[in-house]
C-alpha cells in the first residue's frame, strides 16, 4: 500500500519487474563467497583465544606446520605494525591480534592446507603461550572506578585524552535549558533502559577467497557490503598499496551493518601469498556469532518533561553504548539519533565503552533502535498520563523542515508528520484492540547518507544497455539501478542488465551503506543517462545531418521535427560511423541524503502465565521518498521489522563470567522465524527528497528503529507492566508480571 | 584416510561419489558434486539453508554424512525445475519479490514444495509453520508467505 502526495509519474520508476539477479538465486546458480572454487585452492582455519583478555607470550607454529597437508602459517608478526593513530588500527589488530588477545573468539593465528579438515587439526595444533588479564565485560565494569584497562591502545575518541581508557568516546551537545525546560513542566518522567548485544543474524557466514600470484598481487573474491573498503582495508592491514589489489564481489548472503567491516581478507591474502595458491576462508556460524559484530549493549537514563498541554519541553539523556573491544562512534550516532521531536531544551551525553567481548559493528540504523526504545517508551508514557492520542502527542511535538536535529542542523524537507498520519489514518488504528490485547505505537529517525558512488553506462550495438556501478546490491538495488536508467533512457527495463564490477572495472564507491545505494549510486546512474541522451542527442544529428539543437530526447527516442523519430537501436546500429561506441560515466559524492522516518504499531497478547509474547497484527508505515520498486522497499520495511521484532523480544548475547558467549548457534542465538510472526503490512510514505532527481530518500535502515518501543509500548499496553530491559523474553516478562503483581 | 562408495540418485541423474565417513551430506553435494545452491548458514541443522529433499522428505543436508545417502533419491534445488520450466514456487519468488539477499532462499523453494507436494492447499497458519525450520534475515517472511500462498493456488490450478 503506498500514501502518497509525490506528483509525479514515471514509466518505469514505481513499478514492480522481476528483479534481474532474481533467476540465478531461485535456480541456485547465483555465486556466493563460499560458493566458489578456484584450481588447486587450499582451505583456511583460524585459531582463536579461549581467554576474554590475555597477554599472548609466545605462539609455536611448527607442529602444525609439519602436520600434513599444512602449506602456510600465519600469525600478528606477519602484518603490517600499524600505529594506533591509523584510522584502521582497530580493524586490523580485531582480525589478527598482536599483543594481546582482547575477547574470546579473538583470531592469534590461521592455517591453510590443502583439506578443511587438515586446517582444522592444524589450528587446534598450534600452540599459544597466554598469560591471562583481568577482563571488563560489561559498561558497568567497564567504567566502575579502578577498572583493569580492556585494551591498552584505546584512548577516548574527542577527548585528547593520551592514557588508556575504558572509554571509547566521549560526546555532549544540546541545546535551549534543560533546568528551565524542567521548571515548566507539569509531568517529569524518567527512567534507566538496558539492552544487551545482539547479531546482526546474516544467513551466509563470512567467507572469502584470495590468490596472490608471483607478482606480488592479489585477487579477492568477497561477500562484503562494499568492495573498494575490502580493497583499502586488507591494503591497510598488509601495508601495500592498492593497486596490487583487485577484489571481485560475489553475491552477499545479508549484511545489515556487518558486512561493512573485514575479517578474513587480508589473512587469507597472506596465507595465499606464503603457500603460493589460492586460499579459501569461510568461518562457522559459530564463529560469526562469537567473533562478529554484534551491535552494542546499553544502558541509558532519560528524563522527560512535559506540560499539561502536551508540548514537551525537556529531554535529558545519558547513554552508554559498548563498543566491545575498540572504540567506535556508537554512542555518538545513538545520541545524533534523538532526532524527531522539536525538544526547546536537550541536553545529550553520549559515551562509549571498551570491554573484552567482540568489536561490535554496524547494524542497521546502528545505535538507534537502542536510543528510541528509551525516547519512545517516555513519549508512550507521557501520552498515557495526560490521556491523549499517542499519535497526537507526537504530532503536536514533531519535527517538520526547519527544525533542528540533536546536532542542531535544520531538517530538509522531510515526511515524519505524513508517516504519523499514515498510520493514524491507517485500517489498523482505526481498528478495535482485540480483546485482552494491548497496542502499542513508536516512531523512528535515520539520517541516511550519500557518499561516493560511480557509474558507467554502456550502450550495446542492438541498443541495450549495461549499468555497471560499484555497489554490492543487499536487497535489490540492481533492479532500482535498471529502472531508474529505464526512466531516464525510455528503455524498456529488461533490455537492461545491471551489473555490480570489480575494484578495476568501475569508479570508485563507497560500501552500501547507510541506506546510501538506491540514493547516491542511483544518482551516478542517472547522471551518466543523461550525458548518454546528449551523446545519443548529437549522433541523430550527425546522421539526420541537422544542428544538435533541433534534436530532442522524448521517449526513448530523438525526434527531430518533421522527421521520423531514431530509437536508441537505430542510433546504436550506425555508432560506428558516427564517433564510436556509446558509453558514459559519471561519479559524484552525493550530498542531500533524505532523512526518513518511520512509524509502527502493533496489537500483541500476552499469555500471563508463561510471559509469551503473540503479536496479533503488525503494521509499518515509512516515507521512502519515492520508491524506486515498490516491493523492494515494503521488503526493506518488513525485514527492518522483523529484525527489530527479534531484539524485542528474544535476541540476546549471553556470556558467562568469564566472557565466553554461551549461545553462539542459531538454536540458542533465538531470531524470529516464521510461526513467530503475522503479516507485516507495509504503507509506503511517499514524500520526495528534492535532493535526488526521482525524491529517494533511502530505506534500509529505519524500519528497525520502532519495533523495539512499539512492542514494548503494546505490552505495556496490554499488561500494565513497563519493560526497560531487552529482550522481553517469556522468563523476563513472566518476572516482571510476576513482580508488578506482587508490588 | 578410508573413504566410503556412495552411490545414490541426485536430481534425477544417478551419481557415485568417495567420501569419508565424517563428510556431511552438505559438504558432499557442494564439493564432490558442484551443487552450490545448496547452502550452510550454521552447520547444525538450525537455519535451513541447506534443506534437500532425502526419499521426498525434507532434511538438512548438514545433518546427515554423505555414506548415509546411499541408495536414497536426493532432490536440491538446482533439481526443482523442469528443464526450463520453473516450479511454481520459483516463479512466484521471483514475481512477489519473495527473496532479497538470497541466501537462504535455496532451502525456502526446497521446503516450500515439499509442503505442496504434500498439502496442495495449506492455510497460512500451516506454511508458517512448515517453513519455521528455515531462517531468512532479510524479508521479515512476509512476501515468502504470500509467494507460497499463490504457488499453492498455480498449482491447485493446473491440477484441476
Amino acid at each position: 500500500m503506498t500514501v502518497t502526495e509525490n506528483p509525479r509519474t514515471y514509466k518505469y520508476v514505481g513499478t514492480r519487474p522481476v528483479r534481474h539477479d532474481g533467476l540465478d538465486k531461485v535456480t541456485g546458480k547465483a555465486r556466493f563467497a563460499a560458493d566458489l572454487d578456484m584450481t588447486g585452492q587450499l582451505r583456511a582455519a583460524l585459531v582463536r583465544s579461549p581467554h576474554a583478555h590475555a597477554r599472548i607470550v609466545s605462539i609455536d607454529t611448527s607442529k602444525a606446520e609439519a602436520m600434513p597437508g599444512v602449506k602456510a602459517v600465519v600469525t600478528g608478526a606477519d602484518f603490517a605494525d600499524l600505529d594506533p593513530t591509523h584510522p584502521e588500527f582497530d580493524m586490523a589488530v580485531n582480525l589478527m591480534a598482536r599483543d594481546e588477545a582482547l575477547y574470546n573468539g579473538h583470531v592469534v593465528a590461521a592455517v591453510a592446507a590443502v583439506t578443511a579438515a587438515q586446517a582444522a587439526a592444524a589450528a587446534a595444533a598450534v600452540e599459544v603461550d597466554y598469560e591471562p588479564l583481568p577482563a571488563v565485560l560489561t559498561i558497568d565494569e567497564a567504567i566502575a572506578e579502578g577498572a583493569p584497562i580492556a585494551n591498552p591502545t584505546n584512548r577516548t575518541l574527542f577527548s585528547g585524552d593520551t592514557e588508556p581508557s575504558n572509554l571509547a568516546s566521549v560526546n555532549e551537545f544540546g541545546r535551549g535549558d534543560v533546568e528551565a525546560g524542567f521548571e515548566a513542566a507539569d509531568i517529569i518522567l524518567e527512567r534507566e533502559f538496558r539492552t544487551v548485544a545482539v547479531h546482526q543474524g546474516y544467513i551466509e557466514p563470512h567467507a572469502c577467497v584470495a590468490d596472490c600470484g608471483q607478482d606480488g598481487k592479489a585477487t579477492i573474491w568477497a561477500s562484503s557490503q562494499g568492495h573498494f573498503a575490502v580493497r583499502s582495508k586488507t591494503a591497510a592491514a598488509l601495508g601495500w598499496s592498492t593497486d596490487r589489489i583487485k577484489v571481485i564481489p560475489a553475491e552477499i548472503g545479508g549484511g545489515f551493518g556487518g558486512k561493512t567491516t573485514i575479517y578474513l581478507e587480508p589473512v587469507a591474502v597472506l596465507l595465499s601469498q606464503k603457500a603460493a595458491r589460492p586460499v579459501k576462508l569461510v568461518m562457522s556460524r559459530e564463529e560469526v556469532l562469537r567473533a562478529t559484530g554484534p551491535a552494542p549493549a546499553t544502558k541509558i537514563t532519560a528524563k522527560m518533561g512535559a506540560t499539561n498541554d502536551g508540548e514537551i519541553t525537556t529531554l535529558q539523556s545519558t547513554m552508554y553504548f559498548d563498543n566491545g573491544s575498540t572504540k567506535g562512534f556508537s554512542a555518538l550516532t545513538g545520541a545524533m539519533s534523538v532526532a524527531s521531536y522539536k525538544l526547546p531544551n536537550l541536553e545529550l551525553h553520549a559515551i562509549g565503552t571498551v570491554t573484552n567481548t567482540a568489536r561490535s559493528a554496524a547494524y542497521r540504523a546502528p545505535s538507534a533502535p537502542q536510543a528510541a526504545f528509551a525516547v519512545e517508551t517516555l513519549i508512550d508514557e507521557l501520552a498515557q498520563q495526560l490521556g491523549v492520542d499517542p499519535i497526537d502527542l507526537r504530532l503536536q511535538n514533531a519535527v517538520v523542515e526547519g527544525d533542528v536535529t540533536a546536532m542542531s542542523m535544520p531538517h530538509p524537507k522531510i515526511g515524519f508528520v505524513e508517516t504519523l498520519e499514515a498510520i493514524k489514518n491507517s485500517d489498523h488504528y482505526n481498528s478495535p484492540v482485540p480483546q485482552g490485547a494491548g497496542r502499542g505505537v513508536a516512531t523512528g529517525f535515520w539520517f541516511n547518507i550519500g557518499e561516493q558512488s560511480s557509474a558507467t553506462v554502456n550502450l550495446n550495438e542492438d541498443g541495450t544497455a549495461t549499468v555497471v556501478t560499484g555497489s554490492p546490491d543487499i536487497g535489490g538495488s540492481r533492479a532500482s539501478m535498471a529502472l531508474m536508467a529505464a526512466e531516464e533512457l525510455g528503455l524498456a527495463v529488461d533490455r537492461i542488465t545491471p551489473i555490480v564490477a570489480d575494484t578495476e572495472s568501475v569508479g570508485f564507491t563507497d560500501i552500501t551503506e547507510g541506506s546510501r545505494a538506491t540514493f547516491a549510486t542511483g544518482m551516478a546512474v542517472v547522471n551518466a543517462c543523461r550525458e548518454l541522451i546528449e551523446q545519443l542527442k548529437q549522433r541523430a544529428a550527425t546522421i539526420k545531418s541537422v544542428d544538435v539543437e533541433q534534436v530532442e530526447w522524448v521517449d526513448g527516442a530523438a525526434v527531430i521535427e518533421g522527421q521520423d523519430p531514431l530509437t536508441i537501436p537505430e542510433i546504436t546500429a550506425m555508432a560506428k560511423n558516427t564517433g564510436g561506441p556509446l558509453t558514459a560515466t559519471a561519479s559524484l559524492n552525493a550530498a542531500g541524503a533524505g532523512p526518513s522516518f518511520a512509524v509502527h504499531v502493533a496489537d500483541v497478547a500476552v499469555d500471563e502465565e508463561t510471559g509469551e509474547t503473540t503479536i496479533l497484527r503488525y503494521t509499518a508505515a515509512q516515507d521512502a521518498g519515492t520508491a524506486i520498486h515498490p516491493s523492494y522497499v515494503e521488503g526493506q520495511i518488513q525485514g527492518g521489522s522483523v529484525q527489530g521484532i527479534g531484539w524485542a523480544l528474544n535476541e540476546e548475547y549471553i556470556y558467562d563470567s568469564d566472557g565466553v558467549m554461551e549461545n553462539a548457534s542459531f538454536l540458542d542465538y533465538r531470531m524470529p522465524v516464521a510461526s513467530d510472526l503475522p503479516m507485516i503490512d507495509a504503507i509506503i510514505v511517499e514524500v520526495p527528497n528534492p535532493s535526488h532527481p526521482y525524491g529517494v530518500r533511502g530505506v534500509g535502515e529505519t524500519g528497525i528503529v520502532p519495533p523495539i518501543p512499539t512492542l514494548a509500548n503494546a505490552i505495556a499496553a496490554a499488561t500494565g507492566v513497563r519493560m526497560t530491559a531487552l529482550p522481553m523474553s517469556p522468563p523476563r516478562l513472566l518476572a516482571a508480571i510476576t513482580e508488578s503483581a506482587g508490588s | 584416510m578410508p573413504r566410503t562408495h556412495v552411490s545414490c540418485t541426485v536430481n534425477g541423474d544417478e551419481v557415485d561419489f568417495l567420501s569419508s565417513d565424517e563428510t556431511s551430506l552438505l559438504n558432499a553435494l557442494r564439493d564432490e558434486l558442484g551443487l552450490t545452491g545448496v547452502k550452510e548458514g550454521c552447520g547444525t541443522g538450525d537455519c535451513g539453508a541447506c534443506t534437500i529433499l532425502v526419499d521426498g522428505k525434507v532434511n538438512c543436508a548438514c545433518l546427515m554424512f554423505a555414506p548415509e545417502a546411499e541408495g536414497s533419491s536426493i532432490l536440491t534445488v538446482e533439481g526443482i525445475a523442469q528443464g526450463d520450466q520453473l516450479h511454481p514456487v520459483q516463479q512466484t519468488f521471483l514475481e512477489g519479490a519473495a527473496l532479497q539477499c538470497g541466501v537462504c532462499t535455496p532451502g525456502f523453494l526446497v521446503a516450500a514444495k515439499a509442503l505442496l507436494d504434500e498439502n496442495s492447499d495449506p492455510t497460512e497458519t500451516e506454511i508458517r509453520y512448515a517453513l519455521a525450520g528455515n531462517l531468512c534475515r532479510c524479508t521479515g517472511y512476509d512476501k515468502i508467505i504470500r509467494a507460497v500462498q499463490e504457488a499453492a493456488v498455480q498449482v491447485n490450478g493446473a491440477s484441476k
